[in-house]
Parts: structure tokens; C-alpha cells; sequence
């Protein structure tokens, strides 16, 4: 069985962010949630629909880009795209000024009228996504729509997508980490076919932290700073480990909610030590994915 | 309904024309219907089209798995299927579409041949009536050839297979009244042989009975395929 009791809502107009390791069951679930395959057991509802039972209906609200971006390579994406308008019903003028509108989006509009099969990875990529906005779906579901881009095709893709929010609801499925947080306004965490977690990606981010660290780059003696450090209060525990040649590099984990930033800065100055940087130590998505999905440590 | 099908033939037909390999089997056929013209006209010397066309019935056993073989495999191995199946539309239109396009390019093929009759009635007095008979048993036998294996591109990926497959059940149904069985046995193989029924209506009689055999089997086959289609989503 690749997925098991997976049970989350998207509200209208929101984007989901589907985060798993690789064969965690991400795309038999986009798979199920797009009438391609049927569950075997429990159900699917998109824009009010039962996708099994009313699948033609439910299947006239979304659009689909699946992970192997498959095309026709005998086809210029001007025809796929009218060929794939035709088959949402939708009337020559009409198909005529939304290829155009979707390949302005897509950035496709250069290779509009190339052959598909002559077209790099990229390309495809993008052509994949605009045939999926073609009939301008209620519900996207996109499996990993940025893989194979170059860094700006991917920051161009990502603000389509963002985009999209309000009107369009979205679920993407990912694991790129960035993506989530750049992209989506909620998570939903799976790993071996089950759901580990399901929040805004801040929320995450903050449980997992559960207290606030501070990092210092400071130049001084590490004992003495060390001590002068815990000596504070609301100061939970200080690590240090070297940075530049002359410098150190201080972890000070405070009380969560204690925003010691001023005082441990002063502190430094005080004493005569070079600070030469203090930021707060943001736990990244990354380390909560990690948690999450690591079953020797469970998380908190 | 009707336009999803239409959508899917129009794209398929263009699939076919653009491809070498519809290009190069079109060729390749005629010339040999060209050298089977020539050898009988020649030999025969008689404006009668009957023994090219009952040649030509036979070159379709190599020409159906050609045509098919791509239909649905292809698109399977692709994923352009997954993106297909997951559009609104039904099984059957999808099915209904593939099929009306490889009818459309027997039906190109079959064009291309009526030079030969053409030829016949600049040159001869040809019976119109027999040769008209004639080409509509040609064309419903290659229509029940599409279907089936139309059926055998979607049981597979592999187009060599589903060629394969193809080939080899229009062989046996081919040469099913050839075997000599009894009884009952006798009866039933002499009924699935599309040989016979077609034998018939190259002499230019159309039989009601073969006319609905070959219309009732496309039916069934293209009943097949789509629950094939509708049965491949479970997996």
C-alpha cells in the first residue's frame, strides 16, 4: 500500500505544499486526488465532487501536471494547448486568446510554435504547466513543477504559481524545502505513505524550535565568554564552536518568547570583546522535515 | 461526448501524418499492390478487380498491426495517458477517438487505390457493382482489423508486442475455416473466419449476415479496449 489514511482539506484559493521524501506516496496520492487512480479505500472530494463517483465532474474542476511531464513530441505546444482547450470544451476565440495568455505566464511564448520533441527539459517543464492552467481549473495539482528548471526558470515558476493564489487552489507536491516555504501558505507533511504533520510552514518552524537560539560571532576569550554568557538570565545553555581564525562562534539558547538580542549585545561590548555578529538562529524547514520524518528521533 | 472524440481522432490523424512510419507503410503497400495490379491485370487480361482485391484483403494482416500497434501502447509507455485519463473525458470517447482515426487512415490507404479501379474503367469495362461490394468488404474487414488490435495496443506498452499479438490473432482468425475440424468444432471456425465472409463480398455479394458479424465485432472489441482502460487504473 503506498498511502495510508491520508486525510487533509485545502480550502479555496489556498496553496498546499505535499512535502515527502521520495516514495513517500506523493504522487499516488496526486494521482488518486486526479481520478487517475481509485482508492482503494476511503474518498476524495474536489470543488464538492466524490473524484470516484462523479469523476467527470470532479475532473472538470482540476488540472494535472504530473511529475514525468509527459507530451506529445509530434506536437507544437500551440496545438497541445488547443488540443487540450478542445477537450475542456472550450471555443476556437476562446482557446485562441488563453494560449496566448498562458504562454505569456509560462514564458513559453518564444517556442510556441516548435516541435515539443525539439524542446529542452525546461522548456517541457513549462509547457507541462501551461497546459495545466490552459482551461483555467479550479484546483492545480502539480507534482514537482520545478524540477529540471535552471534558478531563474524557478523563481520565474514559483511566482506563476504564487500567484495563482485566491483564485486557483493549488496543491504541489515537492521536496525541495525552499519551494514550501517560498510558495505555500500550508504543509502537509507525509513520509511512508502516512501524514507526519499538517501546518503553516512558520507554525512548523516554530514548534520544532520550541526555544529560541541566538548565534554571536564574537572575538574574545571562549571561557570567559562562555561564562559570561550563561551568567545571564533567561539564558538556557551556550555552545561555541571556532569560525574564522580569530574569531568564535557562540550558540546562546534562550526561554522561548525572551528576546535577548540587546543584552547579550551589550553584554559583549561591556566587556571589551569584538562582536562581530548577532542573528537569531532560525530552525529551517529542512531541520523539521529532517525530524519529522526521521523515526529514530520523534519529535517533541 | 461526440466533440471529445472528435478532438482525440483529429490529434491521432495528425499523430499518423506527421509520423515517417505511416508515410513509409503507405509506400510500402501500395508498390505491392502496384506489382499485384500489374501481375494480374497483365496476366488475367481482364477488367475485373476481384483477385486484386481479395490479394489486398490479405496484405491488411501486416497492414492492421502497423496502423494499431501505436494507438494506446504508446501513450501508456509516454504518460501522456495518465494526463489524458485524469482530463474529463470518458473511456469510451478516448477509445471511440483512436479508433475513428486508424479507420481514417485505412480509409486514406483504400483512397490511394482506387487509381487502380479508375485505371481499370479508363482502359476496360469493369461491373461497378461487384467492385463497389468489393471495396466495402475490404473496408469492413479492415475496420474489425483496426478493432482488434486497437484491443491488443492497450494491453501493453510495447508495441512489438501489441503488433505481435495483433498479427497473430488476425492470423488465426484468418485462416480459422482452413483447419479441418468436425462437428460443432467445424461450425464455430468457420464462423469467427473473417477470410470466408470477406471472400464473399469481394464476389460482390453483400451478405446482411456478414455485415452485421463485422459490425457486431468491432463493436465488441471496442466495448474490450475501454474496459481495459477502465480496468488499467486499478493497477
Amino acid at each position: 500500500m503506498a498511502v495510508n489514511d491520508i486525510s487533509f482539506e485545502v480550502a479555496k484559493g489556498e496553496i498546499l505544499g505535499f512535502l515527502g521524501p521520495n516514495g513517500a506516496g506523493k504522487t499516488t496520492t496526486m494521482r488518486i486526488l486526479t481520478g487517475y487512480m481509485p482508492p482503494t479505500s476511503g474518498r476524495a472530494v474536489v470543488a464538492g465532487y466524490d473524484i470516484f463517483k462523479e469523476s467527470l465532474e470532479a475532473r472538470r474542476h482540476i488540472a494535472y501536471l504530473p511529475e514525468t511531464v509527459p507530451l506529445y513530441t509530434d506536437m507544437s505546444p500551440r496545438d497541445y494547448l488547443d488540443f487540450v482547450g478542445k477537450i475542456r470544451g472550450m471555443s476556437r476565440s476562446a482557446r485562441r486568446s488563453r494560449i496566448d495568455d498562458v504562454a505569456e505566464m509560462c514564458r513559453i511564448t518564444e517556442f510556441v510554435d516548435r516541435l515539443i520533441g525539439k524542446l529542452s527539459k525546461g522548456q517541457r517543464q513549462r509547457v507541462g504547466l501551461a497546459q495545466a492552467l490552459m482551461p483555467n481549473p479550479d484546483v492545480l495539482v502539480l507534482d514537482e513543477p520545478t524540477i529540471g528548471l535552471d534558478p531563474r526558470q524557478i523563481v520565474e515558476t514559483r511566482q506563476v504559481i504564487k500567484n495563482l493564489r485566491g483564485e486557483h487552489t493549488v496543491i504541489l507536491s515537492t521536496h525541495i524545502l525552499p519551494e514550501v516555504s517560498v510558495t505555500c501558505e500550508r504543509v502537509v507533511i507525509i513520509n511512508r505513505g502516512k501524514i507526519v504533520a499538517v501546518d503553516t510552514p512558520e507554525n512548523l518552524q516554530r514548534r520544532m524550535a520550541g526555544s529560541d537560539t541566538i548565534e554571536l560571532d564574537i572575538r574574545g576569550p571562549e571561557e570567559a565568554v562562555q561564562a559570561a554568557l550563561r551568567a545571564l538570565p533567561q539564558v538556557i545553555g551556550v555552545r561555541s564552536r571556532a569560525n574564522n581564525v580569530d574569531s568564535l562562534l557562540f550558540s546562546v539558547e534562550c526561554e522561548a518568547g525572551a528576546d535577548l538580542r540587546e543584552t547579550l549585545a551589550s553584554t559583549v561590548v561591556q566587556r571589551g570583546w569584538g562582536l562581530r555578529a548577532l542573528r537569531p538562529a532560525a530552525v529551517s524547514l529542512e531541520d523539521v522535515f529532517v525530524q519529522l520524518v526521521t523515526d529514530e528521533a520523534p519529535a517533541a | 461526448m461526440i466533440r471529445n472524440t472528435v478532438a482525440i481522432t483529429q490529434r491521432e490523424l495528425r499523430s499518423y501524418f506527421v509520423s515517417p512510419v505511416a508515410w513509409v507503410i503507405t509506400a510500402f503497400f501500395v508498390s505491392i499492390w502496384g506489382i499485384l495490379f500489374f501481375a494480374i491485370v497483365t496476366g488475367s487480361r481482364e477488367a475485373n478487380l476481384r483477385p486484386l482485391l481479395s490479394n489486398f484483403s490479405v496484405t491488411f494482416l501486416f497492414v492492421g498491426p502497423f496502423l494499431t500497434m501505436r494507438l494506446i501502447a504508446e501513450e501508456a509507455k509516454t504518460g501522456t495517458l495518465e494526463l489524458l485519463l485524469t482530463q474529463p473525458i470518458r473511456e469510451v470517447e478516448l477509445v471511440m477517438g483512436k479508433y475513428f482515426a486508424a479507420v481514417g487512415f485505412l480509409m486514406f490507404m483504400l483512397a490511394v487505390t482506387l487509381f487502380f479501379p479508375v485505371l481499370l474503367s479508363v482502359f476496360g469495362n469493369p461491373d461497378r457493382g461487384p467492385m463497389a461490394a468489393g471495396y466495402l468488404g475490404i473496408l469492413l474487414q479492415g475496420m474489425a482489423f483496426m478493432a482488434i488490435g486497437l484491443i491488443a495496443s492497450s494491453l501493453t506498452q510495447n508495441q512489438i508486442i501489441a503488433a505481435a499479438v495483433t498479427f497473430v490473432v488476425l492470423l488465426l482468425l484468418w485462416l480459422a475455416d482452413v483447419v479441418t475440424l468436425g462437428g460443432a468444432a467445424a461450425e464455430i471456425a468457420r464462423f469467427v473466419s473473417i477470410s470466408q465472409r470477406s471472400q464473399d463480398m469481394l464476389r460482390g455479394v453483400i451478405d446482411t449476415k456478414d455485415v452485421v458479424f463485422f459490425i457486431a465485432l468491432i463493436v465488441g472489441c471496442l466495448f474490450v479496449t475501454t474496459q481495459i482502460i477502465t480496468a488499467r487504473r486499478w493497477r
